[in-house]
């Protein structure tokens, strides 16, 4: 029994959620063996050696892998499949994308999203945007899971575990790369901070996300959004927090001029602690918020800024 | 070009789902159930194409109960061609769907399949990449915008860093975002009309698929339930307690 985890990056730097992965597939209590591929890479390598619990660590730097393609990546991640017992991913979109195509490919039905290791093959996953959590039992030989991030901690340091080069490119004729428009933020990750905050339609149009800067910047925090932000076009699709956008569990949320609809409380309830501005009392994000301000945005907005 | 779209039958997304008391599973009797929203942007997405003279033919095909014809007429009623009935009674994992999909996809041969990315009951986001990894096709997931050309198709989809453009040949599998389009409702009359369009059924265990589970469900629990907060006076009394109470800042 041996795992296989696919570590995910950003082509450049490795993304938190490949530490907090492989704290999941250490809990599976065998030996873990990472996968880092893509284009010009050695750096993160080097990077993940370095996780507490890592075997070894497989890398794939070729052009083939340069856009994390689907079809690419779950080919090689299927090429190496005969060695492992367990396949893991994080659910980011680059996870959700190629896993279950792995998994058909092998005739395994993926559990997605676990926040729980029971055992080698009893997950815990929320289903019904959070609202119930389903405890289940892989009866494939080969598990292909995927794993919530927001749910596991970030692995110590050890000493660097050995790296091995595979030779592979395999380049699929069905798919190919264009363009990607990358959002540009000084910003810490949404799914990385100690601190988020968040807009809703509460905030009427782009600009006024201004009035999150400030405090952002005082509290280091990163700045998220509900999906009606995002709709309305406020803000760029990566900045939605939800049950079908990034989940987040910072130790602090502030929501602000949002309802706190199930889906977008899917993502942000298990904050350590919520801060909830509304100037409606009877919102339901108040039914989750530990400290509620009842007042208006705008007017609150800037003296929390000068009061920080 | 001929469009296949996969709808599913859901708790519709305004009901709060809650457990059953002997934690077996959650409880659906007299819940309210609807079409799967990113099914509902999947439909509007194919009718869009036909009705721009892209796509020639919309079939909407569903795995489920008896009842999920009920959402098989809306997506006739909102501008589908014909549906088509996979009858289970069973509780199918996405493996299963995406492998029935597969023999409907070898029967109808569409050029673009557009499903939903995520189910919101399972929230397991999986059946439109199985799918197309049986059917030996390219996957856009996440789309926020579709563009066939000739032979190919342009997705952009929504991932965690921003907007990914990949160029797919068809014929493809396509899964949607929430900001591909704004789904239309039925109109009156249409509703009418779709009583008449035809609707095949085909018994799934007909199709030559194993549909034993791969996954069992042990049980079904109720979220930690967060204790209730306080409401503070002022911004003022918000910091003092997020700083000595909280010790969060
Ligand atoms: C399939 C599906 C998936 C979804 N996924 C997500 C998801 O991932 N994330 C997500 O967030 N949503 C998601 N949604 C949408 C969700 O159902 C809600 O529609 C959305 O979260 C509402 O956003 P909101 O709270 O910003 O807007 P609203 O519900 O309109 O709330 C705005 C709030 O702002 C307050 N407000 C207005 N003006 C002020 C002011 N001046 N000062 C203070 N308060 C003010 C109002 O009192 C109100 O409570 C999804 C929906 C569906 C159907
Ligand atoms: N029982 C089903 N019948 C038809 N289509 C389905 C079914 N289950 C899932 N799908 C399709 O697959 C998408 C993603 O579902 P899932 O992988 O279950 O999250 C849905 O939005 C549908 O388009």
């Amino acid at each position: 029994m041996k795992t296989l985890v696919i570590a995910d990056h950003d082509n450049g730097q490795l993304k938190p959620e490949t530490s907090k992965t492989i704290n999941a597939a250490v809990k599976l209590g065998f030996a873990v063996d990472v996968l880092v591929q893509g284009a010009d890479i050695s750096g993160m390598a080097n990077d993940v050696a370095l996780m507490d619990g890592v075997s070894n660590v497989l890398v794939a730097d070729d052009a083939a892998y340069a856009h994390q393609l689907a079809e690419n990546t779950a080919d090689l991640v299927l090429s190496l499949a005969s060695d492992y017992s367990h396949i893991v991913a994080s659910a980011t979109t680059t996870g959700k994308n190629f896993m279950p195509r792995v998994a058909a490919l092998l005739d395994v039905a993926q559990v997605s999203e676990i926040i729980d290791v029971v055992d080698a093959e009893t997950f815990k996953r929320p289903i019904y945007a959070g609202n119930a959590i389903a405890t289940v039992k892989s009866l494939d030989t080969k598990k292909v899971i995927t794993v919530r991030a927001s749910s596991f901690d970030l692995q110590n340091e050890q000493t660097a575990a050995p790296i091995t080069t595979i030779s592979s490119s395999l380049e699929n004729a069905l798919s190919s790369f264009v363009s990607v428009e990358q959002t540009e933020s000084e910003r810490p990750e949404l799914t990385a901070a100690e601190v988020v905050i968040s807009g809703g339609r509460g905030m009427q149009n782009g600009e006024n996300f201004a009035l999150l800067n400030g405090i952002a910047d005082k509290l280091g925090a990163a700045i998220g959004a509900s999906r009606a932000a995002v709709d309305a076009g406020f803000v760029p699709n990566d900045m939605q927090v939800g049950q079908t956008g990034k989940i987040v569990a910072p130790n602090l949320y502030i929501a602000v001029g949002i309802s706190g609809a199930i889906q977008h409380l899917a993502g942000m309830k298990d904050s350590k602690v919520i801060v909830a501005i509304n100037k409606d009392p009877d919102a339901p994000i108040f039914q989750v918020a530990d400290y509620g301000l009842v007042a208006d945005l705008f007017d609150v907005l800037p003296e929390l800024e000068s009061a920080l | 070009m001929k469009v296949l779209v996969p709808i599913k039958r859901v708790i519709d997304y305004n009901v709060k789902a809650r457990v059953k008391s002997d934690n077996s599973d959650v409880d659906l009797t007299n819940v309210k159930m609807a079409m799967n929203p990113f099914c509902e942007i999947a439909i509007e997405e194919a009718i869009r194409l036909k009705e721009a003279g892209t796509a020639t033919e919309v079939v909407a095909v569903t795995i489920g109960a008896k009842a999920s014809q009920e959402q098989l007429r809306t997506a006739l009623a909102l501008g589908a061609d014909k549906a088509i009935h996979i009858e289970t009674e069973e509780k199918l994992e996405s493996l299963h769907v995406a492998k029935l999909l597969a023999k409907i996809v070898e029967q109808e041969s569409p050029e673009l399949v557009i499903l939903g990315k995520q189910s919101i009951d399972s929230d397991n986001n999986q059946t439109g990449q199985m799918l197309a990894a049986l059917t030996n096709r390219g996957q856009g997931t996440f789309a926020s915008k579709v563009d066939v050309d000739s032979g190919t198709v342009k997705v952009t989809r929504e991932v965690d860093g921003g907007l990914q453009t990949v160029e797919l040949k068809l014929p493809a599998i396509v899964t949607t975002d929430l900001r591909l389009n704004e789904p239309r409702y039925a109109s009156l009359p249409n509703i009418m009309k779709a009583k008449r369009k035809p609707l095949e059924v085909i018994a799934a265990d007909s199709l030559g698929v194993d549909l034993a589970p791969r996954i069992q469900l042990v049980s079904v629990n109720e979220p930690a339930k967060r204790t209730g907060g306080i409401v503070v006076e002022d911004v003022a009394q918000l910091v003092e307690k997020l700083k000595t109470e909280a010790k969060v800042i």
